[in-house]
């Protein structure tokens, strides 16, 4: 770890004003926020990131989680995943949020780790943690170890020669289901970002991983309502019972009506390169009845362009069995 | 050697006298031991598994804040190497001193060490070091059977009768290739020292699982008299085979402290916990297996190789209970090594008969399912009467009641052997067996015991506490023999400066332990009896001390209650503030011609669940009946053995350290990516012990639990995974991968 300089920030336009100056909002940024600070820390022991200062934003009233007018919900950046995943109208009405969040990490993370900070979390790909070796990621240029190493681990969806890297997020999964929205306050004002055009594929810049710009901060999420009688469901499966990354984990969000599939929303972690939605598979899926095959069928095309690495082809299977017994279970659940 | 059946203490639950120490955080273990002028050592680790450090740059490093000095090659000072020893004496795994030569064999070798004011600043500058090398390809392939060994042919480790005819012309056969990976220790607790030389003489304060050893070792390799050398490890955060010989850490510690004389503490990142301080091989081994029509094995075979690094050699050891723990008249273990560029491998829990029993036990349910033979009645029906490898008796063996019993309580008679057969909620069981053993020994062992004017009562050891519960089974022991309650007996263990005791390794402490504090305990009884006849005012002057006895706490001549007087009374009269006995007793470890073949036993029941449609496995319940003698407190015992299940667990679906095919480095270094079991994967246990106690290796009958318990697990997992999905694993830890095969989806 280097020397850094921690402040706090007084207001959201001082926090803004204050990152506004950063070299970067992408990896390698030498100022940065710090909200839980489980992600960020972590890689600042280990040289991966080495801020100069960091921008304390605890402060920043940004923790409430509260009722929008046309009956969505909106979470603050600062509300903490232990108090999102528990939240009585998250548990009512998006249970695929509460069950995402109480796979992930342990009861100690989640008490500590906040909404955006889960939002920007680093990949867990072994080489981007080690200085040692080389990443694009990392070091732009300098190559991708993990493309013919350890890669078990790694995304099979939207990788590029350049990085393979997974979001290793559960959160992000279900908000994607969701159509979570993501509010910024920049320089420029606020701006509010769907999640889909939130996060980049890693193409031949793996170093930038989102659209945020120096000085972005994020103040909250929001989620619209979901069409009455619509089930949701997170599934998650890996080595170990607990504690753990995905392998592969899939958010449904589904709604039938008259026997027939009227609203479905797929997304899955564990296998993209960014939290993986799956429009094509949807569309296939609407109006068609809740069958076992009609959930393969899906979860086909989910996984067609598939590129597996040396170790995790197996994903490809998995992802599927995933993605099928998720939508079964959306589908039956009362 | 007399036997003690009757004990009002022996065999009961007692809560661990230190337990009150340890959640108070009262107790100190190595890292916990601050001193004024403190200085903090962080070792510069090479990025490079095989080459040579061509140059150290220093200068960014040494302008760093809180740097007091850089040590390297040039300027550690002499560092010497351990002579050759026979026994238990100057023991350790990485031979080389740290800093010896310029050569890089292993991923994270030291090539440097910063010492500074904090330990901030100390890995600040470490990190600040710039290194470089001239590099070579490193070798960390992960075959090892047929490639080259350091012996010209595999050793062979025992042999009788013909195995190979009997093998060519059997009726039925097994012969497959088992493989486990490298397995990374990682105890909570880190490795640490803490090292305070004033001039004259070293305080380590170490984790270490064998004081007296390191002592002699850290003595040797500072050049030093052993007087001037002190290790103390009070408490450990648990060891498990990682912590019994001292590395390279340690030796920087001394050499700092030594250097600078100040006291210097480094405690090892978890990322060096998978470089530089052990880890279990990774090893192949080919089993066969042959047996007539009826289930009698006619012979047996194992070759096993494990990895080793470039300098020096560890031999697991895998056919350690291959010889003895089935009837066969023909039978050959070999075993040989292959250098990889790896840090030197070490004991891991169980070492030899874990790995060994792991391919054996697999290979028995191979040939149970050849036979078409149950495979609890496979191995009853290959008992042996004496132990066929040293054609010797045991000294107590009961495994076929493990088996039965196990098999009674695990409800193993409603198993149908047909893949996938079994359903329960939806899902698929898989039930599996295996059998397995442990050595059992004593090892020298001194030890005292003082009798106090207050009534209390100390006893002491040059042995260690590694967490199993060896400060309350001494207090146990000394209560036994003078009737002073467990909470008036003080236990003080871990220094080297104390009687010397055995390592804390081989599950023999309790064992080693028990004769040697029941002889100490006597003759502190005695000298209570002589003050009684020799002082003056004492009621029971000029009698002889043959006319008394001693009996809870008190002292009466020979079966007349009344005239019963206390201890803490008569030592009161002779204004002594307390006597003392000492005790020794003989090891058995290594005896040439043994009169008996010393083991423990066990049998395993696993069940697991599989649940094909999300590729999903777990393990759900194991029973587990193990014959260990007599146990003397079986609360700790029961945790020793729940422990070694889950670590089983671990061993059979999770845990492999992989190193980079191209670096050479362990590469998933954290406990994240590192899997082991955690608490969700924590099946039902249920323990059993026979209880039977083993007269012939000491008084009280009793062996040690410590290691048994992993032994037969992995097996018994990948057995029960046969049952459940009818894919066989071979090759550890069992993966989700293995499982998506199309025979195991299919299992409905
Ligand atoms: C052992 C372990 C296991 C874990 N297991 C899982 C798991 O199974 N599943 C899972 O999903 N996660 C897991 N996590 C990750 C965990 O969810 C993240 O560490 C956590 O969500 C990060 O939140 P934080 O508030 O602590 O972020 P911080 O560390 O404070 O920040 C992370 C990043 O977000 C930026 N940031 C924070 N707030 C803002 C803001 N308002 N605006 C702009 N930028 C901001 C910071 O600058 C930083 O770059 C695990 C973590 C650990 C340590
Ligand atoms: S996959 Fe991405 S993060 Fe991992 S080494 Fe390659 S470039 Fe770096």
């Amino acid at each position: 770890m280097e020397l850094f300089k921690l402040v706090a920030a007084r207001n959201i336009p001082d926090a803004v004003k204050a990152q506004a100056a950063a070299n970067t909002a992408q990896n390698g940024a030498d100022i940065r926020f710090i909200a839980g600070g489980t992600n960020l820390i972590d890689y600042m022991k280990l040289n991966v990131e080495r801020p100069k200062q960091l921008i304390d934003i605890n402060g920043l009233s940004l923790d409430r989680i509260e009722k929008t007018q046309d009956g969505g919900l909106r979470i603050g950046a600062l509300a903490r995943n232990a108090d999102v995943a528990h939240d009585p109208i998250v548990k009512e009405q998006y249970p695929v949020l509460s069950l995402a969040l109480l796979s992930g990490a342990s009861p100690q993370l989640r008490n500590m780790a906040t909404t955006a900070g889960n939002l920007l979390q680093k990949t867990r790909c072994v080489y981007y943690r080690d200085t040692a070796t080389a990443c694009n990621k990392r070091e732009p240029g300098s190559g991708c170890s993990a493309i013919g190493g350890y890669n078990r681990m790694l995304a099979i969806l939207g990788t590029s020669e350049h990085c393979i890297a997974t979001n290793p997020s559960d959160q992000n999964v279900a908000l994607t289901a969701l159509e979570a929205v993501i509010h910024i306050q920049g320089t420029k004002g606020q701006r509010a970002v769907p999640i889909a055009e939130f996060y980049l594929v890693p193409g031949t810049t793996p170093e930038r991983e989102t659209v945020l710009e120096p000085g972005d901060l994020i103040t909250h999420v929001t989620l619209a309502k979901l069409p009455t009688g619509a089930k949701s469901t997170y599934l998650k499966l890996r080595d170990r019972a607990s504690y753990e990354f995905a392998l592969a984990s899939a958010a449904i969000v589904m709604k039938q009506e008259g026997g027939k599939i009227d609203f479905i929303r797929i997304a899955m972690g564990g296998v993209g390169t960014k939290p993986w939605r799956a429009t094509e598979a949807e569309a296939a899926l609407r109006g068609k009845s809740a069958t076992a095959e009609n959930f393969r069928d899906a979860a086909e095309i989910v996984l067609r362009d598939a590129t597996p690495q040396s170790q995790n082809g197996f994903k490809i299977e998995l992802a599927k069995r995933c993605l099928v017994h998720a939508m079964s279970q959306a589908s039956q659940a009362a | 050697m007399q036997e003690i059946t009757e004990s009002k203490i022996i065999g009961v639950s007692t809560p661990r006298v230190d337990g009150p120490l340890k959640v108070s955080g009262i107790a100190k273990y190595a890292s916990d031991h601050h001193f004024p002028g403190l200085l903090y050592a962080w070792p510069v680790c090479a990025t490079i598994a095989n080459g040579t450090v061509t140059n150290l740059n220093l200068s960014e490093a040494e302008k760093m804040s809180g740097v007091v000095a850089i040590y390297h090659r040039a300027n550690i000072g002499p560092l010497y190497r351990v002579p050759p020893a026979t026994g238990f004496s100057l023991i350790l795994d990485e031979k080389r001193p740290p800093l010896e030569d310029d050569v890089v064999r292993y991923y994270g070798q030291y090539v440097a060490v910063v010492v500074a004011q904090t330990v901030e600043q100390a890995r600040a500058a470490a990190e600040s070091v710039r290194v470089t090398y001239s590099r070579q390809k490193p070798d960390v392939s992960e075959k090892l059977l047929g490639s080259p060994l350091t012996t010209e042919k595999p050793d062979q480790k025992s042999k009788r009768g013909d195995a190979a005819s009997a093998l060519q012309s059997a009726q039925v056969k097994v012969d497959e290739i088992y493989t486990i990976p490298v397995e990374t220790h990682n105890p909570i607790e880190l490795h640490a020292s803490v090292a305070v030389y004033d001039g004259q003489k070293y305080t380590l304060y170490e984790t270490s699982q064998a004081v007296v050893n390191h002592r002699d070792v850290l003595a040797q390799m500072l050049g030093v008299p052993t007087e001037q050398v002190q290790v103390i490890t009070r408490f450990l955060g648990s060891g498990f085979g990682g912590k019994l010989w001292p590395w390279p850490q340690s030796i920087l510690a001394a050499a700092c402290s030594r250097n600078l004389e100040r006291p210097v503490k480094l405690v090892v990142s978890r990322q060096m916990m998978f470089q530089s301080v052990g880890h279990r091989p990774a090893i192949d081994q080919r089993i066969q297996l042959a047996a007539t029509p009826d289930g009698k094995l006619t012979a047996v075979g194992q070759d096993y190789v494990n990895h080793t690094s470039i300098l020096d050699d560890y031999d697991e050891g895998c056919g350690e209970i291959t010889p003895f723990i089935y009837s066969t008249p023909n039978l050959l273990v070999t075993g040989g090594l292959a250098r990889r560029n790896v840090g030197n491998p070490t004991a891991m829990r169980g070492p030899g008969a874990v790995p060994g029993l792991y391919a054996l036990e697999s290979a028995m349910d191979e040939l149970a399912i050849a036979l078409k033979m149950d495979p609890v009645a496979l191995r009853l029906k290959n008992e042996p009467e004496v132990d066929e490898s040293l054609e010797i008796p045991f000294s107590s063996r009961h495994m076929k009641e493990c088996l039965t019993v196990g098999a009674e309580k695990f409800g193993w008679s409603s198993r149908t052997p047909e893949i996938g057969s079994i359903k329960q909620d939806g899902v698929t069981l898989g039930w599996g067996v295996a059998a397995c053993s442990w050595l059992a020994a004593r090892t020298e062992t001194e030890a005292t015991v003082e009798l106090r004017q207050d009534g209390s009562a100390r006893v002491a050891c040059g042995t260690q506490d590694i967490g199993g519960g060896t400060y309350t089974v001494l207090a146990q022991v000394v209560s036994h023999e003078t009737g002073i309650p467990v909470n008036k007996i003080e236990v003080v263990l871990g220094d080297s400066a104390l009687p010397p005791g055995p390592i804390s390794g081989g599950s023999w402490v309790t064992a080693s332990v028990t004769p040697s504090v029941l002889e100490a305990a006597q003759n502190a009884t005695k000298s209570v009896l002589l003050a009684a006849v020799k002082s003056d005012g004492s009621p029971f002057k000029d009698k002889k001390p043959d006319d008394l006895e001693f009996i809870d706490g008190t002292i009466r001549l020979k079966g007349q209650s009344a005239s019963t007087v206390p201890m803490s009374e008569i030592l009161r009269i002779a204004r002594v503030k307390s006597v003392s006995g000492s005790g020794k007793s003989q090891g058995t470890f290594g005896e040439a011609k043994p009169k008996y073949s010393f083991h423990s036993y066990g049998a395993q029941f696993v069940e697991i669940t599989w649940q094909p449609e999300i590729a999903r496995l777990r393990v759900s319940r194991v029973v587990t009946v193990i014959d260990a003698g007599r146990i003397i407190n079986p609360a700790p015992a029961r945790n020793q053995i729940e422990g070694a299940v889950v670590m089983g667990v671990g061993m059979a679906m999770f845990e492999e350290t992989m190193y980079d095919p191209r670096s050479g480095a362990p590469i998933n270094n954290n406990l994240a990516d590192y899997v082991m079991a955690v608490n969700a994967d924590s099946p039902k246990i249920d323990v059993t012990f026979l209880d039977y106690p083993d007269y012939k290796l000491n008084a009280l009958g009793v062996r040690g639990v410590g290691e048994i318990g992993l032994a037969g697990i992995a097996a018994a997992i990948t057995n029960a995974v046969y049952h459940a999905t009818g894919v066989r694993v071979r090759n550890l830890p069992i993966r989700i991968e293995d499982l998506l095969a199309p025979k195991s989806l299919s299992v409905a």
